[in-house]
């Protein structure tokens, strides 16, 4: 076992425990911060796998913006631990069968996918997470769908700004 | 032992230079909380602290020793752990960004070349700008945690306000970005010391904006909102004391700091002594020069912004609302046209 595999298995660890306690905090704004936590372990995971660019976008994106409009939010409502209703069964049944079918499919997914037994770390293999193959790859390969998707954000940000002028 | 296998001296040497780099810039901020009160004296003409050591100059020895001794005080009802949680956090961010500065070009040293840079990682930019994004929790958190309503208003305030303008930064920055190709801000500094004039001179728009965005990133007089103290008592800090406090306060100097010396390594040349060929001098001597040019540009950033702080009064908030949304955005997407077809026309 060498450095990298060591850093892999602490980091794996440490994402499960953070995504475990996501679930498991009883107040909602703990839960947030366990999960900022989450996302900085698939973070490290992304430069393991010798793709920086997805890495410091997912901690700008999911980390730095998202997160803190859920904070915001949360914070807004005033959550309080014990003022949360009790669900109903039925609601629960329903939780417990969504998320059972969206395990099946990760499972069948990773089940077809190449073999990843013993396949931890990538470092400087292949290159497509860096930043100039993968804007090479947006601009030729992938360049209606890439355009189209950054019209409809575009769209989104004039008409929140619309929308905040009236 | 394959484990251990790996070069100790770069470990090393990387470990003495965050230490330098940090203890440094912890030294600077020292005195820049002397220079904005001294600078406050002048421009409100009045001597300003004079009274520890000579011209005052122990003042923040004073400073620091008064907020030390102070007792600490953590309230019954705050979430204790996020409590402090939140300063420190804070401080942390706010340091973190001196890792992909370019201090000054490579020393030699006992025989190897040490790049005066903790790490050039190929996204440099990226990664400011993703930890720029992380410094909002500090506030956030210490705002949340206090259990006061005006913290928590102003927690609030201070996050809207950040990811509102971290919009137009990042349109601002895209504008750079496409003149110089690059991400790496050694790169960056490079280019502009070989020969290029500064990318201020093609991105004067894009700088203007960029630098408006950092003051309202730093929390800086006319955007102090979220410490507004005539509406929101002192807003996010209003229940620490002591040290914890002093973390706050002295971020927010580091943050003026560091964005001073992004916007020096990114629009005005970093390291780069205009009129002066630095490869007539011994590198050593060379990498000297290159560092003081660095520190006086930020120095004058510095001041820049103190200026500002103690001449503009502060905004309301949908004044500052208004102006990040309706004018630095629009602003910046016209900059990122007016660059785009500047570069098609060249080609």
């Amino acid at each position: 076992m060498n450095l990298l595999e060591i850093i892999f298995y602490a980091l794996s660890v440490f994402a499960l425990v953070c995504a475990i306690m996501v679930l498991v905090s009883k107040n909602p704004i703990h839960s947030v911060l366990w999960l900022i936590l989450v996302f900085f372990a698939i973070s490290g995971h992304y430069i393991l796998l010798n793709a920086q660019f997805l890495a410091i976008v997912n901690i700008i994106v999911y980390a730095g913006a998202i997160m803190v409009l859920f904070l915001f939010v949360i914070m807004l409502m005033n959550v309080k631990k014990d003022s949360e209703p009790q669900k109903q069964l039925f609601v629960k049944f329903i939780g417990v069968i969504a998320g059972g079918s969206f395990l099946t499919l990760l499972i069948s997914l990773v089940k077809q996918s190449i073999p990843l037994v013993g396949k931890t770390v990538l470092l400087k293999e292949g290159s497509i997470g860096l930043i100039n193959p993968l804007g090479k790859a947006l601009f030729t390969d992938y360049v209606v769908p890439f355009e189209i998707s950054s019209v409809l954000f575009l769209s989104a940000m004039v008409g929140a700004v619309l929308i905040g002028k009236k | 032992m394959t484990l251990l296998a790996f070069d100790w001296a770069f470990v090393i040497e990387k470990l003495i230079l965050i230490v330098i780099i940090v203890l440094t810039t912890l030294l600077i901020t020292l005195y820049t909380t002397f220079g904005e009160r001294k600078v406050a004296a002048i421009l409100q003409d009045r001597p300003g602290p004079n009274r520890a050591g000579p011209f005052g100059l122990l003042q923040p020895l004073a400073d620091g020793l008064k907020l030390i001794m102070k007792e600490e005080i953590i309230p019954n009802a705050s979430s204790k752990w996020l409590f402090i949680l939140g300063p420190g956090l804070a401080m942390t961010a706010s340091l973190m960004t001196c890792a992909v500065i370019p201090w000054s070009t490579d020393v030699h040293l006992f025989g190897r070349t040490i790049a005066l840079q903790i790490a050039d990682v190929n996204i440099g930019i990226l990664y400011v700008f993703a930890v720029v994004s992380m410094g909002v929790y500090g506030i956030m958190i210490g705002g949340w945690a206090s259990n006061n309503k005006f913290s928590l208003m102003s927690a609030l305030r201070a996050a809207s306000q950040a990811i509102s303008y971290e919009i137009a930064m990042g349109l601002a920055l895209i504008a750079l970005l496409m003149t110089t190709g690059t991400l790496s801000l050694k790169t960056i500094v490079a280019d502009q010391t070989a020969g290029h004039w500064w990318n201020v001179v093609y991105q004067p728009l894009g700088f203007v904006i960029f630098f408006i965005c950092a003051m309202a990133e730093c929390n800086r007089t006319p955007f102090d909102l979220p410490e507004a103290e005539n509406e929101l008592n002192f807003g996010y800090h209003q229940e620490y004391s002591s040290m914890k406090l002093g973390f706050f306060l002295f971020a927010e100097y580091v943050n003026m700091i560091m964005s001073s010396a992004i916007m020096a390594s990114m629009y005005f040349g970093g390291y780069d002594l205009p009129f002066f060929d630095e490869t007539t001098v011994a590198p050593n001597i060379a990498a000297m020069i290159g560092l003081g040019t660095l520190l006086i540009k930020i120095v004058l950033f510095v001041f820049l912004f103190m200026w500002i702080r103690w001449t503009i009064p502060r905004f309301r908030y949908d004044q500052l609302m208004n102006l990040g949304w309706k004018k630095m955005i629009p602003l910046a997407l016209l900059n990122m046209l007016l660059t785009g077809a500047l570069i098609l026309s060249k080609l």
